[in-house]
């Protein structure tokens, strides 16, 4: 493998129904950043059936080139006719970095292109940067430049590893939704176009889609809210999330929850924040009745502003919390509510 | 019916999560357990055992310790048990660890491979796409259910706002979400077998089809340049204040910081 062939960043733009998921704008954010460190430039791949439309959007979001693969076989995801799309492309094109969104598409994409073009994948990135491999150098052990640093949680969140892929190309990594921040689009961006067909014969590995269900869901997705309230066990019912809701109406936040309320089936699994549920960055997160185990902790500790209400003193909620209050949560989140109402009247 | 189930011997984070005095993690005092989708996964095969009839392996790849899943797995209801092990395979990444796992499936004749979503110890999801790729059949990721029809499987295919019923012939590949099932326990009849059945042993000579420089370390394509023991930022302000005090204090937090 002649590593010096393969150039550019580029960047796996995702699309459902049409429609460009966040995720793909968060990595042109990043790519651009990497690609200003490489000299180089940022391509955005477009996968689908009759979405060269879309590649308008990418350019405003920082991609200076788009490469196209339209064909019906594209039209709903399914991991094979997407895996030779994109390992077509890859192997076409040859670039330097490839970054897929932590999304279930592309943490079931990711690998199978990875174990197809044999190269190295490393998931759920928090962390991308361009250094050295090793990063320091070691007597007899040629150190190598311009390398991509992937960092990443794992164990649970207790451990962060930084990554490298110095001999194989292109380095891979997904990234986790959330992390990465998109560019104020430059409106009346224009990218290069560029239409490219591997051709698709299905086999067995194309499989079929006998329905899609979607989940009926009037709520908006908890990644874009600036203010969260996030509940959890300790709220105690469903139905007493209404003190939540009422505080989040207040504030024109959303309402958010741990694993433990939708594992209690008090609330749908799109508000769940942690591990395994969402990664969340808003202004201000509410933790209330939230004890904070740590696969809830890495979903949220980013945030700007952790206000923490629990009876429990001892919860590690507080530890990460810029505020904690002990005290009980019926009591205070209600009168929170009324007085908020009125400083926010009085102005 | 032939199903293959791959289970991993990971260490407990949920809860028992252990450090040493100098805050890196404890390994040698956190339980060594089935990761948590494996076993759903395990559960959902042994559950179309029981509704079709079918022969369930479960193949394990890591310390010879990780015998223990194997066991575990078939005092649940697995018939038979194989654990990969080799000091050379020591230290593989995604990429090396599924080279290696096609290479002992390949000796196996199979219809439906179960594998979990992803271990609590990576969280990576790579495994099980990659050893598709590797033994050239579909993948079903983030199943939520699975039932046969036929030769097909019909697996409700978990996305973030949907699910997908999809369809696919066999042999097919399925990873399981841990929301799957409830896991069965063992039965002490079950334990008592599981001591007297015999666990195959494998080690680098019985991968079929596999070259030495995908395995282990080396085979590795990714290199860990850094680990350590997450910084968190550190805890803030705490108060015990009452209602009242409490609401003023938010209040007065939020006008400081702009919020309102």
């Amino acid at each position: 493998m002649n590593l010096e062939e393969y150039k550019g960043v580029y960047v796996f733009a995702q699309q459902v129904d049409n429609e460009i998921s966040s995720i793909a704008f968060e990595l042109l954010g990043k790519a651009k950043d990497l690609a200003k460190d490489l000299s180089t430039d940022v391509t955005a791949v477009l996968l689908g059936s009759g979405v060269k439309d879309l590649a308008d959007k990418l350019a405003e979001y920082g991609a200076d080139k788009v490469i196209v693969v339209d064909d019906p076989e594209l039209k709903v995801y399914r991991t094979e006719p997407y895996a030779h799309a994109l390992s077509s492309v890859i192997n076409k094109y040859k670039p330097e970095i490839v970054l897929v969104g932590a999304t279930a598409i592309g943490r079931d994409l990711g690998p199978r292109v990875s174990a197809r073009v044999a190269t190295g994948l490393t998931a759920d990135c928090t962390v991308l940067e361009i250094g050295d491999f090793p990063l320091q150098a070691i007597p007899g052990q040629e150190q190598k430049h311009n390398q991509l640093l992937m960092t990443r949680p794992a164990f649970g969140g207790n451990t962060i590893a930084t990554i490298a892929c110095p001999d194989n190309r292109p380095q891979m990594a997904t990234v986790r939704a959330g992390v990465m921040q998109k560019i104020e689009p430059i409106k009346g961006a224009k990218a290069v176009v560029e239409e490219y067909n591997p051709g698709f014969t299905p086999d067995n590995k194309y499989v079929e889609i006998l329905d899609v269900v979607k989940a009926v869901t009037d709520t908006v997705d908890i990644m874009d809210a600036k203010i969260l309230v996030s509940g959890g066990r300790g709220v105690g019912s469903p139905e007493n999330f209404k003190i939540l809701e009422d505080l989040a109406e207040v504030l024109g936040g959303t309402v958010s929850c741990s694993r433990a309320v939708v594992d209690s089936g008090w609330k749908p699994k799109d508000l769940q924040v942690g591990q395994t549920g969402k990664t969340v960055r808003p202004n201000v997160y509410f933790a209330i009745g939230i004890s904070g185990a740590i696969q809830h902790v890495a979903g949220m500790e980013e945030s700007d502003i952790i206000i923490a209400i629990n009876k429990d003193a001892d919860a590690p909620i507080f530890d990460v919390a810029d505020y904690g209050i002990v005290g009980d949560l019926n009591k205070i989140v209600p009168k929170l509510t009324e007085s908020l109402k009125a400083e926010i009247a009085a102005k | 019916m032939k199903i293959v189930v791959c289970i991993k011997q990971v260490p407990d984070t949920k809860g028992g999560v252990k450090f040493n005095p100098d805050g890196t993690l404890d390994r040698g005092a956190m339980l060594a357990i089935m990761n948590p989708d494996d076993k759903a996964g395990l559960e959902a095969a042994l559950r179309l055992k029981d509704e079709y009839g079918a022969e369930v392996t479960v193949v394990t790849m890591g310390l010879p310790k990780a015998e223990e899943v194997l066991r575990e797995a078939m005092a649940m209801g697995a018939d038979k048990g194989i654990l990969v092990t080799d000091r050379v395979l020591g230290g593989a990444d995604t990429w090396a660890t599924s080279t290696t796992i096609a290479g002992a499936l390949r000796n196996l004749e199979y219809d439906l491979i179960i594998t979990g979503r992803q271990a609590i110890d990576g969280d990576t999801a790579q495994v099980g796409p990659q050893i598709s790729e590797h033994l050239d059949i579909p993948v079903i990721s983030y199943a939520q259910n699975i039932k046969i029809e036929g030769d097909s499987v019909i697996v409700e295919r978990q996305y973030e706002d949907r699910y997908h019923v999809v369809k696919a012939k066999m042999p097919c590949l399925v990873t399981a979400l841990s929301e799957l099932n409830e896991p069965r326990y063992m039965t002490p009849g079950g334990i008592f077998d599981a001591y007297q059945k015999e666990i195959t042993v494998w080690g680098r000579a019985d991968l079929k089809d596999v070259d030495d420089s995908n395995l282990g370390l080396k085979g590795s394509p990714t290199k860990i340049a850094k680990a350590s023991d997450k910084v968190r930022k550190g805890a803030g302000e705490k108060v015990a204040l009452d209602p009242d005090e409490s609401v003023s204090y938010i209040v007065d937090k939020l006008k400081v910081k702009h919020v309102i």
